[in-house]
């Protein structure tokens, strides 16, 4: 009999505690609206609870804002775009946002700290992927605001005016930066709707666009539920629609504007095929595997959440991910070991639980490692199903969890068919140690975004965006300022 | 005694095919009040079968070869260049003088030279190479969004059916073209054109019939990724807006303007029918490796 060695990871693994310290900054007991460059107290009247899901704390009191609250925020970014942003010349407008650009980087532990305060994501996301990137957002659009013509070239660039938008709970921050920096950069204002349950990064970017000396208006920050990003997507005065979000949300929005001259990009839904072949680094996959599902707790609308793996690998492959999984460590989010962090919140949770006994019930095998969970907070154990079928809810539907299923494949034209056969496009990723292989699959696979021995990676300078019903429009690099712009 | 006109029979273009409608029903075209032919009024189902035949060319079509498709792009200019009369007396039984329908004619083989040229041009525009901050090699792309519905322009009978036809294969994609309703005449000849010159069958259908009857298939229907309509009729507008939602449709909208205007030479045009793909693949550590020059 073949013997089988295996590193032990439960028995002489125990980190000690490593958290990250909060005491460098404080958070305000409530944020009011960022309003035409103040915070104020919402018309609404109404503040909710803002939670840290890892242990149910309440953070902060976040105002909620109203069709009043609304139209004010939409009246001064148009006095704004109208008096100031409009006039600014390019190089100017470059430079506010180079500005905000830095701050972000000076206060990027602060930062990194709160979101995962509210957001339950593990410390070591937020302060290696999501404060970063946020910064490079701004620096990289920075330095377009100048250059609108070389990226349209024969074509007279012009900015659409306001800008509403909105955007997801999963990364507030960075999203906030994906949606302004371009934004901006084209010569548009902003009024932008934080998440319900993950605002609070949101008004300390409103605090460095205070320091940074924006003109007043030029960017303003709201927040609420779905209410409120309807009162945006109906103002009359707003040009543009930009959001991030579920595919139903996205039609629901989509419906509302129909008719409307208001221009829209749609960053939307995603069930992405990650692909590993025979010959594929197999070790270098299951990182893969672990990066693309288990990342973020699995709430990415590109996660690698249905995975293809051939059939002559299979029992390997699944067995070393079995293994991984059993080295990862679920707790405490601002522990810098910490590798997946807490639910972002109980409803979420809730939509989790559900699918996997969906999975269970449609007769898919689970597994999740042994170990222990924090006794409050809003947790789920990385989970993988195997014996899925393609039909299958859970190897259909988008669950925005830490839960990935499983399928085997033998040919080429199988995977791509089963690959390509879903509604969304949104992203995918192929492993394979042969070059002539990953062009054929990366070029048939229909998806915005396709990630070749690697996985999750995004980019300020690097456009992200959908297929099908995963949405239109580009974000990031140079196509992701063509739908801030109109052409004459 | 004279000799009897062979009086043409209209029918509809679907797959490479020239079938009779399946709604056995047709249309009749109207000039200064006297009847000048009868067309086809296409039914939902003539749409879906025009849908089918698009879907199974689309691959085919996406995948052959730039260069190929500007060569088969400039064989359907060569064939229309040898039947210009029959398109100069069809756009005149049409109402159109004769030296407005001549330069009609002659601008339409243009345009289409104009557009096979950019097939194997516009990647090379619109892409990019991504400087991204890490060890990787990424790079974006345009790709055909897939099959196109067009509600083509309603005043314009060759020059505007030829430029919105061209702008959307220019970029391999496949397409079911409704024809202008009372201009219908050229469209079906267009059709002939198409299928003698190499265009793969199912590339390019084409329909002949009422807008309005036709609306909400070619704006609902789930295997149609695009849907391109001219006009500027408001209602028609939010009512594709509000039924392309479905399956998150790519909504074009463009005038039915005046064709020989050259702003409908644009590589924009063919980039309104792509998705942009973004692919990213490792490379050796840059930054920091020993070795340099």
């Amino acid at each position: 009999m073949k013997k089988t060695h295996k590193i032990d990871f439960s028995s002489d693994w125990n980190l000690a505690p490593a958290p990250e310290s909060t005491t460098h900054f404080k958070l305000k007991d409530t944020y009011d609206l960022f309003i035409n460059g103040k915070f104020v107290a919402p018309k609404s009247g109404k503040y909710f609870d803002t939670i840290n899901p890892a242990n149910e704390k309440v953070l902060a009191k976040v105002a909620e804002a109203n069709e009043a609250d609304i139209d004010l925020a939409v009246k001064a970014a148009r006095k704004a775009y109208d008096t100031i942003w409009s006039k600014l010349s390019g190089k100017e407008r470059g430079k506010y946002i180079y500005r905000i650009a830095r701050i972000i980087q000076e206060r990027a532990r602060e930062f990194a700290v709160v979101e995962t305060l509210n957001g339950g994501k593990a410390i070591r996301e937020s302060r290696d992927v999501d404060v970063p990137l946020a910064a490079a957002h701004f620096f990289y659009y920075a330095g377009w605001a100048d250059k609108l013509e070389y990226a349209f070239p024969n074509r007279k660039p012009k900015a659409l005016g306001v800008a509403g938008q909105i955007i997801p709970w999963n990364f507030p921050l960075l999203m906030g930066a994906w949606k302004i920096a371009p934004a901006l950069a084209a010569g548009n204002t902003v009024v932008i709707k934080s998440s319900e349950t993950t605002p609070l990064t949101l008004y300390l970017l409103a605090e460095v666009i205070q320091e940074a000396g924006l003109p007043a208006g030029v960017v303003n920050i709201v927040s609420g539920a779905g209410l409120t990003g309807s009162h945006i997507v109906n103002h009359p005065d707003v040009n543009k629609i930009a959001f991030t979000g579920s595919t139903a949300v996205g039609k629901i929005i989509m419906k509302a504007i129909a008719g409307t001259p208001k221009k829209s990009t749609m960053e939307l839904g995603g069930k992405a095929a990650n692909i590993i072949f025979e010959d594929a680094a197999l070790d270098q996959a299951v990182e893969g595997i672990v990066n693309g599902i288990f990342f973020n707790q699995g709430h990415v609308c590109c996660a690698g959440s249905r995975l293809y793996v051939q059939e002559s690998v299979f029992d390997v492959v699944v067995q070393k991910l079995k293994d991984r999984m059993n080295s990862l460590n679920v707790g405490d989010p601002l522990d810098k070991n910490t590798d997946i962090g807490a639910i972002n919140s109980k409803k979420q949770l809730d939509t989790i639980s559900k699918y996997i006994e969906i999975g269970k019930s449609e007769g898919a095998e689970m597994y999740q490692p042994t170990c222990d969970l924090p006794s409050k907070g809003f947790w789920c154990r990385p989970t993988i199903f195997t014996k899925v079928s393609q039909s299958n809810r859970i190897s259909q539907e988008e669950i925005f969890g830490p839960v990935l299923a499983i399928q085997t494949f033998r040919t080429v034209d199988e995977v791509i068919e089963k690959a390509n056969n879903t509604p969304y496009g949104l992203s995918a990723g192929v492993w394979t140690d042969k070059g002539s292989k990953i062009f054929n699959m990366t070029s048939q696979l229909r998806a915005g975004v396709v990630w070749a021995n690697t996985f999750n990676k995004f980019d300020p300078a690097s456009p992200f965006g959908g297929y099908k019903e995963s949405g239109f429009g580009r974000e990031g690099g140079l196509h992701g300022l063509e739908p801030y712009l109109k052409f004459e | 005694m004279s000799r009897i006109e062979v009086l043409k029979t209209y029918k509809i273009y679907i797959g490479g095919s020239f079938p009779r409608t399946e709604s056995g029903r047709y249309y009749p075209l109207i000039v200064n009040k006297k009847t000048v032919a009868n067309m086809c009024l296409s039914s939902v189902k003539d749409f879906r079968n025009a849908v089918v035949a698009a879907r199974n060319a689309q691959g085919g079509w996406s995948h052959k070869t730039a260069y190929n498709r500007n060569q088969i792009l400039y064989r359907i200019a060569e064939v229309l260049e040898g039947r210009k009369a029959q398109f100069v007396e069809e756009l005149e039984l049409q109402g159109i003088s004769k030296a407005k329908a001549q330069q009609e004619v002659d601008l339409s083989i243009d345009r289409l030279i104009y557009y096979a040229g950019w097939c194997d041009k516009y990647t090379q525009l619109f892409s990019t190479v991504n400087p991204v901050s890490g060890s990787f090699f990424n790079f974006s792309a345009p790709e055909p969004t897939g099959v196109v519905a067009v509600f083509a322009p309603q005043q314009s009978s060759l020059l505007g059916l030829v430029t919105q036809i061209a702008s959307i294969i220019a970029g391999g994609n496949t397409c079911v073209v409704l024809a202008s309703e009372q201009l219908a005449l050229c469209a079906v000849t267009f059709a002939e054109v198409l299928a003698t010159s190499d265009v793969p069958g199912g590339v390019v259908n084409i329909l002949t019939g009422n807008q309005t009857e036709l609306l909400t298939q070619f704006a609902a229907h789930k295997d149609v990724n695009a849907i391109l309509y001219c006009g500027k009729d408001a209602d028609m507008i939010a009512k594709i807006q509000d039924l392309a939602i479905e399956n998150l449709k790519r909504v074009v909208l463009r005038e039915d303007g005046d064709y020989f205007d050259d702003k409908h030479e644009s590589p924009y045009l063919i980039f309104d029918f792509q998705e942009t793909k973004t692919t990213w693949h490792p490379i050796e550590v840059i930054a920091g490796a020993g070795s340099g020059y």
